[in-house]
């Protein structure tokens, strides 16, 4: 009996909308991968090996992209993925209080997912709002000028 | 004082639509610049003296001057928007990309039109949601009002603009490994020559420039090179986005003109030092900048100054490191990010930036020896440019090299007290 697909028609149909405006279809292979995760949280080797049948690529040359890029998640992630900024500015400003305060709430380290899968925790360099030091993203929403007092409240907010 | 780039930027927390940027003059410069031969905007923005302001400070004109012309020229061409922005302690793009997309749309047509470019990207890093939402719907509105797609505003000329979401690499701000990630592919660098603008996207001839920079065309064209040239306070046309980060007392974004001085940035527009904070040192622009210092104060922060102060303008955004926070702490958190991001294509990269960030980990512990800050500056030397494949490593070395010359005492201290002071 053949294996059932990861990949649904509506993610194919979307991966080949993709190539159909490049001369090459690998150079969709960035973009399908996203498609992949929109859809999965994270991409996995089935869904890889899949992705690289419809771009005529070897699924080693998509995992070669896969990892280089930080925001592909070859492993599962929870509900919500916490991004943590961890240089200069957000390290001068408090970064390591606010990482303690998360890692001690959450009870995991970077790159773990809480037992409950509710929140993965990740770092990432800066994220451009320097200024408003020590920042972090939740999903796609950008939090900054943070404290662990107002850190308690904005974690409420994903369940 | 001017400011083309940031004075209709409206602060409510909602972006420029069309209807508003077209009222504060908006599309006017494209409208103009199709009516124009595209050698000559070429020239115009030449004159104007724009340097980019991507870090690299090249001549815009210049650039666009390479691409090659007329019917035998090879097609399609491209025009390709960096808006990667994930340099340390850089920030500034991002306001130019939430709050005033059509600025910069309307700058990326009419560069796409100077190089007579059909295809145009702006390569946006994922990180920056509200500037992706804010420049899909700008897309949007200027394709419904003719500004892009078939026969742009009725002179004959096709372009095509979309946005790419890049999926978290510093690399992707390289120009060359930028094309590659547009392709698909890893963000490995390219080999130079053959340049971007004779070999770039798929083999084509590319222009990749700066979010500020192309923000800037639009008023160039309208207001031409010599208003430009008088923006600025220094040699150097225009105005700057400039910031600040770190203990200063209103950290932020300002748009003055190029050459203000690091002193008025600072106790001007930053407000002075936070209470009970001194200032020590400044990376004047992102993580890749040597540090500055008191002595530099007075020091005009355009490109050609800022070099002859031993430094680089960057991305004018500075970084301020104060009397209380650890320089070697600094130094280490900036050479881990750069381990990390490195592309592992070349070995003196691949294997001397962990390294490097190793030796910083055991000075920050206390386990540090003498023999430590000769192998340091030994890296510095191993890492710099023209020894390895692309501007990566030589900008890791910057901040340590000057950190190693302004701030000796302090690593020094780390050995002997086998701990961080600043920690004790
Ligand atoms: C590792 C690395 C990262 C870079 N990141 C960026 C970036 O995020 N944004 C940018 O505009 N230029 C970046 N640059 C500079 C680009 O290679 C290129 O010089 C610039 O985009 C050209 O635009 P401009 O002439 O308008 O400044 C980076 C360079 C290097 C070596
Ligand atoms: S210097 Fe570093 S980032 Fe640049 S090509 Fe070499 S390994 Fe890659
Ligand atoms: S250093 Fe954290 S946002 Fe720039």
């Amino acid at each position: 009996m053949a294996e059932e697909n990861i990949l649904s028609e509506k993610e194919i149909t979307e991966i080949r909308e993709i190539y159909s405006h490049f001369p090459l279809k690998s150079a969709a292979c960035i973009e399908g991968l996203k498609v992949v995760q929109k859809y999965h949280r994270w991409v996995s080797d089935k869904a890889l090996k899949e992705l690289a049948a419809i771009l005529e690529m070897s699924p080693d040359a998509v995992d070669s992209v896969a990892t280089y890029y930080s925001l592909i998640f070859r492993k599962p992630v929870g509900r919500h993925v916490i991004l943590v900024c961890n240089s200069m500015s957000c390290w001068i400003m408090g970064y390591e209080e606010i990482l303690a305060f998360l890692k001690g709430k959450l009870g995991i380290e970077y790159g773990e997912t809480t037992p409950d899968d509710r929140f993965t925790l990740l770092a990432i360099p800066c994220l451009g709002t320097c200024d408003h030091a020590p920042a972090l993203i939740i999903d796609e929403d950008l939090h900054r000028d943070l404290t662990p007092n107002k850190l308690e409240e904005i974690l409420k907010k994903y369940e | 004082m001017e400011r083309p780039l940031t004075q209709h930027i409206k602060n409510d927390g909602t972006w420029l639509n069309l209807k508003e940027y077209e009222k504060t003059g908006g599309y006017q410069a494209l409208r103009k610049a199709l009516s124009m031969p595209p050698e000559e905007l070429t020239t115009l923005v030449k004159d104007s003296g724009l340097k980019g302001r991507g870090g690299a400070g090249f001549s815009t004109g210049m650039k666009w001057s390479f691409v090659p012309m007329g019917r035998k020229a090879p097609t399609p061409k491209y025009f390709v928007v960096n808006g990667d922005e994930m340099e340390p302690g850089s920030f500034k793009d991002r306001l130019l990309l939430e709050e005033n997309p059509h600025q910069l749309i309307e700058g990326a047509i009419i560069g796409a039109y100077a190089i007579q470019a059909n295809f145009s990207y702006i390569f946006l890093r994922w990180a920056y949601h509200r500037a992706a939402k804010a420049i899909t719907q700008a897309l949007q509105e200027a394709v419904e009002a003719g500004y892009l797609g078939e026969n742009v505003m009725g002179s004959g000329f096709n372009l095509d603009m979309s946005l790419h979401i890049s999926v978290g690499r510093y690399m992707c701000g390289e120009e060359t490994a930028l094309l590659n990630a547009l392709e698909g592919k890893r963000a490995n660098p390219r080999a130079k020559p053959p340049f971007p603008v004779v070999s770039g996207l798929f083999g084509k001839p590319t222009v990749v420039n700066n979010v500020e920079t192309v923000s800037n065309v639009p008023h160039i064209i309208v207001n031409g090179a010599e208003w430009f040239l008088q923006l600025s306070k220094s040699e150097e046309g225009g105005t700057k986005l400039y910031g600040a980060s770190g203990r200063v007392k209103t950290p932020g974004l300002w748009e003055l003109p190029l050459g203000t001085t690091l002193r008025e940035l600072l106790e001007v527009h930053a407000g002075g030092m936070q209470d009970g904070y001194n200032f020590k040192g400044a990376l004047p622009g992102g993580g890749s900048t040597d540090f500055l210092t008191t002595e530099h104060l007075d020091v005009p922060m355009d490109f050609k100054n800022v070099e002859q102060a031993g430094s680089r303008l960057g991305t004018g955004t500075i970084t301020v490191l104060d009397d209380k926070t650890c320089p070697v702490g600094m130094v280490r958190n900036l050479e881990h990010f750069f381990a990390q991001e490195s592309c592992g294509w070349c070995t003196p990269c691949r294997e001397g930036l962990p390294w490097t960030a190793k030796i910083l980990d055991a000075l920050e512990d206390g386990r540090g020896k003498m023999e430590d800050l000769d192998i340091l500056t030994f890296q510095t030397r191993y890492m710099a440019p023209g020894n390895t494949f692309c501007a990566l490593a030589p900008g890791a070395m910057e901040p340590l090299q000057s950190a190693l010359k302004y701030f000796r005492e302090d690593f020094e201290k780390h050995i002997h007290e086998h701990t961080c002071p600043w920690k004790s």
